[in-house]
């Protein structure tokens, strides 16, 4: 599984893409997984705007992830 | 047409070719977005985007613009990677049969753009790198259209 962080939260992680092996199953494994690794990084995924995508569309809620999904977290976007 | 581009863009040149041929949309309303230096506050900005993903969720708002304001067509240029201040970000041009349409469908992209793409957005200046999100004002904005 390939997990992708975009904006800060790619600051704050120090990495900005990262494979898990075994992949969890389902999303809120992977936040408990990178939660027990990472308390600052697991506390900023369930931060205010924090939107996952998975296989590149928006999911919300709980979801179950296949072992070559890609995961990514997108904290509030700003183009223009 | 959707592109993102690390280079900068010749806005001109690009409303000039989205203009070219038409003899059926009597409108073409455009928009250019420039990095702001802010009196020196910001030397500089890094979009990063979701490559793939960025693109099919602009598309997807195009699509949704094309059908609410009866255009004939949208372009979208957007910047990502490393900008200077005086550079063009963004440019969005749209064609419809008459001037209304063509004016909000540009309004309304904009404002999409500027809360909901996916793209994260950080400013350098004297006071360090930030990471800027959608304001109060730009939220205001795109309800403006729900």
């Amino acid at each position: 599984m390939r997990v992708l962080l975009f904006g800060r939260l790619g600051d704050l992680a120090g990495w900005r893409e990262r494979a898990f092996e075994p992949a969890p199953a389902s999303l809120s494994a992977l936040k408990a997984l990178i939660a027990a690794q990472d308390a600052a990084l697991g506390a900023a995924l369930d931060g205010p705007g924090v939107q996952a995508a998975v296989d590149r569309a928006i999911v919300r809620g709980e979801t179950a992830l296949a072992a070559g999904a890609e995961v990514a977290f997108l904290p509030p976007m700003s183009g223009g | 047409m959707i592109r993102l581009t690390t280079e900068p863009f010749d806005s001109g040149a690009e409303l000039t070719a989205f203009c070219a041929g038409r003899t059926e949309s009597g409108a073409v309303a455009s928009f250019v977005g420039i990095a702001r230096g802010d009196a020196g506050a910001t030397t500089a900005l890094e979009l990063e985007a979701y490559p793939g993903f960025t693109e099919a969720e602009i598309g997807r708002m195009a699509a949704t613009a094309t059908t609410r304001f009866a255009l004939h067509d949208v372009l979208v240029v957007h910047r990502h990677g490393p900008i200077a201040p005086g550079e063009p970000i963004v440019m969005v041009a749209t064609a419809s049969a008459h001037r209304r349409e063509a004016f909000e469908a540009c309004d309304y992209l904009m404002d999409y753009l500027k809360s909901r793409a996916p793209f994260w957005k950080k400013e350098y200046g004297p006071a360090g790198p930030r990471w800027v999100e959608p304001t109060a004002r730009d939220l205001d904005d795109i309800a403006r259209w729900d």
